[in-house]
């Protein structure tokens, strides 16, 4: 597969395609430069896992979803956000277009932004220019430049100084056939204040290649809380490269769960940086791999500020011929005093043919700090499987018990409960 | 139901290429209790381990029989779905799993799709049993065995036998690391299961439990065999005179696997 996209996207193309959507002139601009980067920078290069003949470029770049309403959306993302009642703070987009939305009044009146991006690109121009593109570089590699140049939509959410939200935003992306996934998330927490937002990314190619490029940054303010849920749900032709991002001034916090379950491969990078004194961010991750999937996963947290506290806690669970590399890095700066950190890892692996490869990494150029690791690859006990079978439970049944067991520790601890019945739900699925 | 009927002939067993039961006999019907008793490393277990279908053991020849069918053909999920329980003597600990949702699933694993045993139905038998068991209802809710103590374990097994209600139970060693108020309160289940549709194995070093259960046999085990069969009052004479008086009567020397007689 070529990863040559000079062919298909030139500078008439990006001008045509930002033109007609009206987007205005500095988005345009910002495209036409990350466009140049994009035929000249290399491809990321993930640890251990070779990417050279994934397919990141062949997909169809088009908007094309159309808006409905609450009850034509599809079943299943309407399984994700409820009724229409609860659902009261919820952005749909399909195919890279907004297609439902609802906001509450009350949410509104305190001054939360909660919008398409391409709609507060053209109403919030100041707010989007600051935070755009900028925890995630155009210029990191060809992929990166090639979001920037190409993402079709996204969600823009800004919560003002000492605004608590205590109802959770959501979003829904899905996509159909070869559609591709350039979806972009900027959410920016003011000082002191808080909010909950869960996303879950669908789509329907099992049998259709495409691709996802996903930029998710997060800017958590002096004091503000942000508890950002996630499950990824991207069916077996999708190809995905998704990037999330935190960074957290003095005293903020900023808690990841992740569910990533995607079927397709998939190079993921979770990153924060605790920026500020006193900040603080817990990053928690299960996944299931499955089929001939390869899949790449990093949880990273630099410690910058002194007092900082960074935690990791992955579980994955690999079956089929599926193999993974779960890499954790802590990275504490010098001058970081007194800060922490600390990450598990745990991979079990259901199959001979899987593998899983759990890499705790702390790099730390500080000396009064503490931080620990733990990392285990295994299979499953085969004494277990006995004792469960000997009730009379099959042998599928009894892997499937295992391996909810396995990642009940990290399942129980996920910060919203939505999220954690999502998950189960999803697991429930992938295990059957 | 009929009564159960488990038949063994002349089987012998190994592992890792060792053979441990050396060819043993034994019959067991429904309404029936037997003991084996024996000393340490005799094949106790690795008879239990091989009827469950453990796969580390390996049957090399020798026949068994459970209500007719072929016990050594069947998985091991099938040989609990036919109605065979082993409560063992080194109970797994799974984590993640609570108790609760184990014997659910278990339960469910014997009944047909669409007949799972109502939620409210389960919780009331369950709490029904653990009283019985005098077992905190807690014990619901924790991971299976996970952190529990050796007579927390052993209770447990106990507990998922009563829950399940095989038609056949083997308790290896269910005695062992028991106060002596346990040992009532686990004899009792066991007691409670007691009828003419029920059969039971026990495997014990001591008479203590056989006071509060009544054995209809007893039987030695020594060298991966059956090397004396008797009634309660075997066990008896073993309590007080211990073993040497078979070893002489019979000729062994050592009675371990793996020595000849
Ligand atoms: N997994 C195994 N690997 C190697 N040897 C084994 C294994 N399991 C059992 N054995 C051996 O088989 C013999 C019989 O063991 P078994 O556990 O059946 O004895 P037992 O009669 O139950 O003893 P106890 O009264 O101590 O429980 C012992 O010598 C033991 O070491
Ligand atoms: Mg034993």
């Amino acid at each position: 597969m070529s990863v040559d996209t000079s062919l298909r996207f030139d500078k008439d193309y990006v001008n045509g395609f930002s033109s007609s959507r009206q987007e205005p002139a500095w988005l345009q601009e910002l495209r036409l430069q990350a466009l140049e980067l994009a035929q000249n920078l290399p491809m990321p290069k993930p640890d251990k896992t070779k990417i050279d003949k994934w397919n990141f470029t062949d997909f169809k770049h088009e908007a094309t979803g159309n808006a409905v309403a609450f009850n034509e959306l599809p079943e299943d993302v309407k399984a994700l956000i409820g009724s229409e009642e609860d659902a009261k703070n919820v952005l749909v987009i399909h195919n890279g277009t907004p297609v439902y939305f609802a906001l509450e009044q009350e949410v509104k009146d305190q001054g939360v932004i909660y919008t398409d991006l391409l709609t507060a690109a053209k109403e919030h121009e100041d707010l989007v220019k600051k935070y755009i593109m900028k925890a995630v570089a155009v210029d990191e590699n060809r992929l990166t430049a090639l979001h920037a140049t190409l993402f079709l939509n996204g969600a823009f959410l800004y919560v003002p100084k000492n605004v608590e939200l205590s109802a959770p935003i959501q979003a829904v992306y899905y996509q159909d056939n070869e559609a591709a996934l350039f979806n972009h998330v900027i959410l920016a927490a003011e000082d002191n204040s808080s909010v909950t937002y869960v996303e879950n990314y669908l789509s329907t190619n099992d049998n259709t290649e495409s691709a996802a490029n996903i930029v998710s940054e997060v800017y958590a303010g002096a004091g503000a809380k942000v508890v950002y849920g996630a499950v990824d749900n991207l069916a077996k032709g999708m190809t995905t490269y998704v990037n999330r991002r935190g960074s957290a001034e003095k005293d903020a916090r900023i808690e990841w769960a992740l569910g990533q379950f995607n079927d397709g491969n998939t190079v993921s990078d979770n990153t924060t940086h605790l920026i500020g004194d006193g900040s603080f961010t817990d990053t928690k991750t299960v996944t299931i791999g499955r089929g001939d999937q390869k899949q790449n996963f990093v949880a990273q947290i630099f410690n910058h500020g002194k007092h900082s506290e960074g935690y990791i806690l992955t579980h994955g669970v690999m079956k089929d011929n599926a193999s993974s590399i779960f890499n954790g890095i802590t990275k504490i700066e010098h001058g970081a005093t007194k800060s922490h950190g600390e990450q598990t890892e745990r991979v079990l692996m259901l199959s001979e043919k899987a593998r899983g490869d759990a890499n705790p990494i702390l790099l730390i150029d500080e000396d009064d700090v503490t931080a620990g690791h733990a990392a285990s690859v295994g299979r499953i006990d085969p004494l277990q499987m006995f004792y469960l079978m000997s009730r009379g439970i099959s042998k599928a049944e009894a892997e499937r018990l295992i391996i909810h067991g396995f990642l009940a520790p990290v399942v129980s601890q996920m910060p919203l409960e939505s999220v954690k019945n999502r998950l189960v739900e999803v697991i429930e699925r992938k295990v059957r | 139901m009929s009564a159960p009927n488990l038949k063994i002939e002349d089987l012998r067993v190994s592992i890792e290429d060792k053979e441990i039961i050396k060819g043993l006999d034994l019959e067991i019907n429904g309404g029936e209790i037997h003991a084996i008793m024996g000393p340490n490393g005799t094949g106790k277990s690795t008879l239990s381990a091989a009827l469950m279908g453990h796969p580390k053991y390996e049957v090399t020849s020798g026949k068994v029989t459970f209500n007719g069918e072929d016990l050594l053909e069947m998985e091991v999920d099938e040989r609990a779905q036919a109605g065979l329980f082993l409560a063992m003597q080194y109970p797994s600990e799974v984590s993640g799993i609570t108790n609760a949702d184990f014997l659910r699933s278990a339960i469910n694993a014997k009944r047909e799709e669409g007949d799972e045993i109502s939620l409210m139905k389960f919780i009331r038998e369950l709490d029904k049993k653990m009283d019985h068991l005098e077992m905190d209802n807690a014990f619901a809710h924790r991971y299976l065995n996970e952190g529990f103590s050796g007579g927390e374990k052993k209770r447990n097994e106990i507990l998922q036998m009563m829950m399940l209600e095989p038609k056949l139970a083997i308790l290896d060693e269910i005695d062992s690391g028991l106060d002596i108020d346990a040992l009532k309160v686990v004899a009792k289940g066991v007691n409670e299961m007691r009828s003419p549709d029920f059969g039971c194995l026990i495997i014990t070093h001591y008479q203590r439990l056989l006071n509060y259960i009544t054995p209809d046999k007893v039987h030695v085990m020594m060298q991966g065999r059956i090397v004396k069969s008797g009634g309660p009052e075997l066990a008896q004479r073993l309590e007080a005179e211990g073993y040497d008086w078979i070893k002489e009567e019979l000729g062994i020397k050592d009675e371990t696997v793996g020595q000849e007689a």
